[in-house]
């Protein structure tokens, strides 16, 4: 009906809402899910950027379930871990990186404390074996059984975890931390059968009515090396010490030990050394400290305790009063080269931390199996020449941690699933990474990282308690806190607040945003204020 | 180990609101029912500080004034973007007059709630640089000076945008706009000239004088809050950079005027009283290059002979900001 206007006025006021300025646009903004670079570098695929994201609101069970959606052993890889993760974080840009570690044992801790448990599938009525209990197995086991299959582990040792229990100190890794992971997964109805050497994997197989077998039986072997030793030498290899300490061995080290290698084995040699009383330690290296293969931080907290390094040399002597060292040099491509040059050094015994390899005597007798350099040849899938046998950890080409090892095992029970389902695994393509220039870090406030407590240099020496505390649940939190959230949106209303054309649209909690296309103008401002980086501008077809 | 409280929030409050944020944490703008004062579909460029400006002021003074608020506009961008008839976007009461005479409509409007006894319903003045800064001021002075119950809030896009960026009294040094051209020994707008209408406020010793950007959201709004506590004349300028008239990127407003901020170019200070009481300090100091840089109304700065020696007139006007208002240290 016309109404009366006023003078000089012919048309109804309206909402400015009937100009529909999206028709300016020429890009819009699009919300993307990015891969942080803490989930790129992950060996055991974790999708880190979630867990922390519960852990951020003190969510810590669904922040633990995240951990267990990928990897089984939170407690003790929160502790043995070497944290490519930290590495790679954004936040090592700015100040200091994001304490994963320090978050997922404290998330792990919080699980045994809780007794958190994690539901299996209904039965699928396939049988598998899986061979060797160390983290690779483990972790195969535990992903099998949430599959719904019946799991059998069979393992050489007395009890289980492998290179975890019989290779890592207790001075890193409490056992009953490993213990509580273990039983978790027996718990879940995974049949442990120790003290059962397996040595034909295929007759096993067959024998057993397993219809897939998972061969994880790791590098136990400590590697020679032909050293010329006299009679009264004493000479051992750090894989047999560190497994007889297990069983409850105090060998006879002497005072004065030296050890022969440069890797993270050749650190828990001379620590445990020193905490049987050895007064001097010595690790005795063919190279500089830079090319270590020993992570950071185990030769930092081994020379706090006290062990010398001794770079650019090798023993070329044993005897009954000490070793005979010859210096070396680099050369151009960074190989060790004799200089012709001894020296003698006192020494009660020689540790021998060389590397380790396989006893592949399981697949010795199969021909479709093949194995060179100590290592098992498998697919990309992980299953080796034979039908059905998979194979992870140690025992293949690897990065030889117990992270990897966990990586393989849960990545070879994905296949072996799909193969028991006659499909082959599919795995989604990764998403574009997130980098530190996608991120706008003004939004972020400044905040250090949050320090572990450590236990005293006096005890360390001579206890094999664990050095390294926990956080606790504030803490944790701030740490989580810390995270970037990088290439992952995590609500923080920026996009909303900031948009000249209010042409963002705030959904409910937890649904995120949403573009009003009819107002967008296209004016990139959410995108480039987006803390995260989680909007990108994508060209409108013309 | 002591465990310590930890008051410590993912983006710090730097970040328009977050997930995990209480009540009393949030930010007017990451409300979902936020009033939204300015509208969609309003035809301000794409990326317009100003539109920005305008809503967060608008939308925490609705806040601040249980939604009894009465805005009056001066001719400008502001007005001719939000209100071609028959549309507009405002969804408050709204009265535009004329270029010149915001502060004293403002002051009629405040004067006709007095005297129909309704002192619960508020008054806010508003325009751009030109209408404030030279047009309107001696109507805003007059307010000032009679202290009448207004806030008024000036936009700050340093020219006269609407009309084709033409200088104004808010124009700084050396840039370029369409009656100060990039040309001869002294290119651009003039060293020394122009008004700093901030500091003219403060000599009024009215209620309360401050300074924002659309760089600091919380901060602006705090500011708008802080000025509806006060009765009398109260001033706020906030800087809202322009990408057409500045030639600047339209996704880099809010850097740009984070940036003219992190200088020193333009201080960022609350006053009451005619005594200055807080300045936000600088966070991470940058020279004025980043900022010039960004815009083309500088370019013939950077040009095949860069002007450094006007470039380090810029750089000791930021120096002086920076000494006079304490802007470096802790806050």
């Amino acid at each position: 009906m016309e109404h009366e206007k006023p003078f000089a006025i012919t048309l109804d006021v309206g909402s400015s809402r009937a100009n529909k300025t999206g028709a300016w646009r020429t890009e819009r903004p699009v919300y993307v899910d990015l891969l942080p670079p803490c989930n790129q570098a992950c060996p055991a695929g974790q999708d880190i950027q979630k867990w922390l994201y519960h852990a951020e609101s003190g969510d810590y069970e669904n922040a633990w379930r995240g951990i267990m959606a990928d990897n089984p052993l939170p407690a003790v890889l929160g502790r043995i871990c070497y944290r490519p993760c930290e590495s790679a974080c954004n936040r090592g840009q700015l100040d200091e990186a994001v304490g994963i570690n320090s978050v997922e044992r404290f998330l792990g801790d919080e699980g045994i404390k809780q007794g958190w448990t994690i539901p299996v599938a209904d039965p699928s009525g396939k049988r598998v074996l899986v061979v060797g209990a160390g983290p690779a197995g483990l972790s195969a086991a535990y992903h099998l059984a949430r599959f719904g299959h019946a799991v059998t582990v069979r393992d050489a040792e007395a009890a289980p975890g492998g290179m975890m229990r019989y290779g890592i100190p207790r001075y890193r890794l409490p056992r009953d931390v490993i213990d509580a992971e273990i039983e978790r997964i027996r718990a879940m109805g995974v049949v442990f059968e120790q003290n059962t050497r397996v040595t034909d994997a295929a007759k096993t197989m067959a024998d057993g009515g397993f219809d897939a077998v998972f061969l994880a039986v790791g590098a136990q072997v400590g590697k020679r090396a032909y050293i010329p030793a006299g009679d009264s030498a004493r000479v051992l290899d750090a894989v047999s010490l560190l497994h007889g300490m297990e069983e409850g061995e105090r060998p006879l080290l002497g005072r004065r030990v030296a050890v022969y290698g440069g890797g993270n084995t050749a650190m828990d040699a001379a620590r445990t050394a020193k905490r049987l009383g050895a007064t001097d330690a010595v690790v005795v290296y063919r190279r500089t400290r830079d090319r270590m293969p020993a992570h950071e931080s185990e030769v930092a907290e081994a020379a706090e305790e006290g062990v010398a390094m001794r770079w650019l040399s090798t023993i070329s002597e044993i005897d009954g009063e000490g070793i005979t060292v010859e210096k070396m040099q680099l050369d151009e491509s960074g190989f060790p080269q004799p200089t012709g040059e001894f020296e003698r050094l006192a020494a009660d015994s020689v540790v021998l931390a060389l590397g380790q390899d396989a006893d592949l005597s399981l697949v010795d007798g199969l021909a479709d199996v093949e194995h060179a350099d100590g290592v098992v040849r498998v697919g990309p899938g992980l299953m080796t020449g034979h039908p059905g046998i998979f194979a992870g950890g140690d025992m293949v080409p690897s990065g030889r941690t117990a992270t990897v090892a966990v990586g393989h095992g849960a990545k070879a029970a994905r296949e072996i699933d799909a193969w028991l389902r006659g499909a082959v695994a599919t795995e989604p393509p990764a998403p574009r990474p997130a980098t530190f220039e996608n991120l706008n870090t003004w939004y972020y406030s400044d905040a250090d990282r949050t320090v572990r407590p450590h236990l005293d240099l006096s005890r360390r020496v001579s206890t094999f308690d664990e050095i390294k505390g926990g956080l606790d649940a504030s803490t944790a939190l701030f740490e989580a806190r810390r995270c970037l959230s990088c290439g992952n949106c995590f609500e923080c209303d920026n996009c909303y607040g900031v948009c000249p054309d209010n042409a963002v649209i705030k959904l409910e909690p937890g649904d995120k945003y949403a573009i009003d296309l009819d107002y967008c103008k296209g004016c990139g401002i959410c995108v480039a204020e987006c803390p995260c980086g989680a909007i990108e501008m994508v060209p409108e077809e013309s | 180990m002591a465990v310590t409280p930890i008051k410590f929030y993912q983006t710090g409050s730097f970040a328009v609101g977050g997930r995990l944020l209480g009540a009393d944490q949030r930010s007017v703008q990451s409300d979902r029912q936020r009033i939204n004062s300015i509208d969609c579909g309003h035809r301000a460029c794409q990326g317009c500080g100003e539109a920005l400006g305008a809503r967060y002021a608008l939308d925490a003074a609705m806040r601040a004034t249980g939604n009894r608020m009465v805005a009056v506009n001066a001719t400008g961008c502001l007005e001719v973007f939000s209100t071609p008839y028959p549309e507009t976007s405002w969804r408050i009461p709204w009265l535009h007059s004329l270029f010149g005479n915001a502060p004293a409509v403002a002051t009629g409007v405040a004067a006709a709630m007095k005297a129909k006894g309704r002192t619960d319903v508020r008054v806010v003045g508003q325009g751009g640089d030109g209408g404030t800064v030279d047009i309107g001021f001696a109507c805003l002075s007059g307010m000032f000076e009679r202290n009448d119950d207004v806030l008024y809030i000036c936009y700050d896009n340093e020219a006269y945008m609407n009309t084709g960026v033409q200088r104004s009294g808010a124009t700084p040094a050396a840039a370029r706009t369409a009656t100060t051209p990039a040309v001869g020994p002294e290119p651009g707008a003039v060293f020394g000239q122009g008004k700093n209408v901030p500091m003219i406020a403060l000599a009024h010793e009215i209620p309360y004088v401050a300074t924002a950007t659309v760089a600091d959201l919380r901060d602006l709004e705090a500011k708008v809050t802080r000025a509806m506590e006060f009765r009398g004349a109260r001033y706020l300028h906030v800087l809202v950079p322009c990408p057409l008239g500045w030639g600047s990127a339209s996704h880099d407003t809010i850097l740009i005027a984070r940036l003219a901020k992190e200088s020193g170019l333009f201080p960022v200070f609350e006053a009451e009283h005619g005594e200055i009481v807080a300045t936000s300090k600088i966070r991470r100091r940058v020279p004025v290059e980043d900022y010039l840089r960004r815009q083309t109304r500088y370019a013939h700065l950077f040009g095949d002979r860069p002007r450094t020696d006007v470039i380090a007139r810029i750089q000791a006007q930021a120096d002086r900001n920076i000494r006079r208002y304490d802007l470096l240290g802790e806050d």
